[in-house]
């Protein structure tokens, strides 16, 4: 689904992705864990395309197409989802027409006409069932308002709405209590299929917890530094990122 | 940030939509304006004495004026002896009914989305259509009527209720007002006139469609409005103007009087040609409007959504007479490229516990300038006065000018008046979230801003709600930065 090829992205002229090579297919979730500073959210941000990074080096084709050469909203509407680690306040814009101009745009890339209003809401409320998002934010301004978790609900919320084949969860544990941690995950599992895929970027273990990854990545100075299976966090969690940075430092 | 520059600017480069001329003999009198000019006006609309007499005052007050220069434009010299005062499509020859239009007219104003035949109308609103100098038609003239609803052109009005325009007419904006009102009321062609009577609910929107056609005039119409005790009535007002490199003068007033608990809501959505990119041509839209809340508990509401025209001078205002009466003020102004507004309101609280709201978002984008100017003003005998200001700015490039003049003039210590402003700027983030979203750049500055400008928006009829959200996003096609 997901091939990166010694990928290479700056930002103000500082490298700091120098070279990842990462695959991900259909049914997988993939872990990238690694010490603050490491890589990690650049690498999402320049998967969706944020325009403050740039790629000097390197591919990476989304069922075999080149995703670079991708507009951010056309990678959207191909099926790449970020939930975001600091989702945006957008005041004035109800959740409902922001939703519907994203599903309606998703839909016109397929060929499709715009939802009707009444099967719009019938999905809504379908859809904020799976993080157990209450109607009243459903209603108000985009993450105007809203406690980090409830941001963070919100963010898998949208993942139900659009149904993205590819989803790239942000530290979404970040500013969560358990209880929120666990209705998030919750919500990602049930959303979780055969056909899709999704890369949990986190700093710590206990996400992993609850949303079992496959594989487990090490992200270091920009570059993979280990990959394993999910004992792999377990490891990290024990020995600490200094494991990571002594082994490879010296 | 270079990136999102460059993509607001294309967001924000839209084409305006209404620039067509229809190709139609037109009845024009001879540029420039001295009294002949007046007469000549008055006699082609066959008006009697006292109304020639009105302009004639009027007229030669105008001739003391000089143009008022306190706002915050620039506005080059205008040769008020280069402009057609009066211009009338021609009717067709032979004999026709009073009601028949030329088809020409007929498919101009359905190309503006504004149908005059009563079947193809939207159910529950009348309008009546005006072209330069002239209404063309007034629909729903009869269904009104038969609730004693008066709803007419301002020269039929003049006609068949002379005795009403003469009680009202200049009651609440006088000739002497300024210098623009001065004008009008010298060369006024045309406009609609309203006359709800004591405890009717008019029942349906009343609107008034507003288009310039011929080359090298002016437009000067006059709206009078007047809800007897009780009465209620919505009144809609829209406007366009073919493209063309010279600027057009649009100097009109409007007066409204609410007497005892009546309430009168005007919703303006002005879309006149605002220039090109460059800022060539476009229309000066230099307008006088006011309402008169003369009754105990009657309450004026200006809704507007102004994103039309080259340079926007207009201020409409309360006056809040009786006791109890409400005032509100809710504006969106949008400046792009070159254009200029110097728009916002007075709340002039007379009457006792008088309350008045004025909330005026501001969008700037292109190199335009766009202010805010409005003036709070408490009598001494306006115990109790309530005022709520809210003036926000939104800034989508860094070459454009927001500013905001709040004057108070509070002669009552009793009185509460509130100011509050902000300024914010469309992020890079909320734009960047939109896309991952798979919402283009147009569609998310368009949320955006209808976002923004929501609280005003919500006062809008339904009707003309929707429409003035895509001029909103129209209007800024192509702009932020």
């Amino acid at each position: 689904m997901l091939e990166i090829k010694n990928l290479h992205a700056s930002i103000n002229g500082k490298e700091i992705l120098k070279g990842i090579d990462l695959s991900v297919k259909a049914g997988e979730i993939h872990a990238i864990m690694g010490p603050n500073g490491s890589g990690k959210s650049t690498l999402s941000s320049v998967l969706v395309g944020n325009p403050a990074f740039t790629v000097t080096e390197g591919s990476v084709t989304f069922n075999g197409k080149d995703l670079l050469a991708m507009e951010p909203e056309d990678r959207s509407r191909e099926g790449i989802f970020l939930s975001f680690q600091y989702p945006v306040e957008i005041p004035g814009v109800s959740m409902v027409n922001f939703m519907r101009a994203a599903v309606n745009e998703h839909r016109k890339y397929k060929g499709l006409e715009p939802v009707s209003a009444t099967d719009f809401l019938k999905l809504m409320r379908e859809k904020r069932a799976v993080v157990d998002l209450d109607n009243k934010l459903a209603s108000r301004s985009v993450n105007e308002g809203f406690s980090g978790g409830e941001k963070k609900r919100n963010e898998i919320f949208q993942m139900a709405m659009l149904e993205p084949k590819l989803a790239i969860l942000d530290e979404t544990d970040s500013g969560l209590d358990i209880d929120a941690l666990r209705v998030v995950a919750s919500g990602v599992n049930k959303l979780k299929t055969a056909d899709n895929a999704i890369i949990v970027i986190t700093h710590y273990q206990r996400l992993l917890d609850y949303i079992k990854p496959d594989i487990v990545h090490v992200l270091y100075k920009g570059r993979i530094v280990k990959t394993a299976g999910p004992e792999l966090a377990l490891e990290l969690e024990e020995k600490g990122y200094d494991w990571i940075k002594n082994t490879i430092d010296n | 940030m270079e990136d999102t520059n460059n993509i607001l600017n294309e967001v924000t480069s839209g084409e305006y939509k209404y620039g067509f001329v229809t190709d139609i003999d037109t009845d024009v009198i001879h540029r420039g304006l001295d009294e002949a000019t007046v007469r000549l006006i008055s006699a082609k609309k066959k008006e009697p004495d006292w109304l020639l007499e009105f302009r004639l005052k009027a007229f030669r007050h105008w001739q003391t004026l000089e143009m008022p220069t306190w706002a915050h434009l620039r506005i080059p010299p205008i040769d008020y002896q280069d402009i057609i005062y009066y211009a009338a499509p021609k009717k067709k020859e032979g004999p026709k009914s009073m009601d028949e239009i030329d088809p020409e007219l007929m498919k101009t104003f359905d190309k503006l989305g504004i149908p005059l035949h009563e079947r193809a109308q939207l159910s529950g609103m009348a309008v009546d259509a005006v072209m330069d100098s002239v209404s063309v038609k007034t629909t729903f003239k009869n269904t009104l009527a038969e609730k004693g609803i008066i709803f007419c052109s301002f020269s039929e009005a003049v006609q068949h209720h002379p005795d009403l325009v003469q009680q009202y007419l200049g009651s609440v904006v006088s000739y002497r007002d300024n210098f623009f009102a001065a004008l009008n009321s010298a060369v006024f062609s045309d406009g609609s006139f309203v006359y709800i009577p004591k405890g009717v609910r008019c029942p349906m929107e009343l609107s008034t469609y507003f288009r310039i056609n011929a080359q090298g005039t002016g437009q000067f119409e006059r709206t009078l409005i007047v809800a007897d005790d009780e009465a209620y009535v919505s009144y809609l007002e829209g406007c366009t103007a073919p493209m063309r490199d010279e600027n057009q003068l649009h100097a009109a007033i409007v007066e409204i009087i609410a007497n005892e608990h009546a309430e009168v809501k005007y919703s303006t959505v002005q879309n006149w040609y605002p220039g090109d990119k460059e800022g060539k041509g476009g229309i000066y839209n230099f307008v006088t409007k006011r309402g008169l809340c003369k009754g105990e508990g009657s309450k004026i509401s200006w809704t507007q959504v102004e994103t039309g025209s080259a340079i926007t001078w207009k201020y409409p205002s309360c006056i809040l007479a009786g006791d109890n009466s409400v005032g509100e003020f809710y504006s969106v102004a949008v400046t792009n490229n070159y254009q200029q507004a110097d728009t916002g309101t007075k709340m002039i609280h007379l009457g006792k516990n008088t309350r008045s709201t004025i909330v005026s978002k501001g969008i700037s984008a292109g190199h335009s300038q766009n202010s805010y100017r409005g003036l709070v003003k408490v009598s001494p005998r306006a115990e109790g006065a309530r005022n709520h200001s809210q003036c926000d700015s939104l800034l989508l490039s860094s070459t454009c000018g927001a500013h905001t003049f709040p004057y108070a003039d509070i002669q009552n210590e009793t009185a509460v008046v509130e100011h509050e402003a902000t300024t914010s700027k469309i992020s890079e983030e909320q734009l960047f979230y939109c896309r991952q979203r798979g919402i283009s750049v147009e569609e998310a500055v368009g949320l955006i801003v209808n976002g923004y400008a929501r609280e005003v928006m919500n006062k809008l009829p339904m009707e003309f709600a929707v429409e003035a959200q895509k001029l909103l996003t129209i209007s800024l096609e192509g702009s932020v930065g």
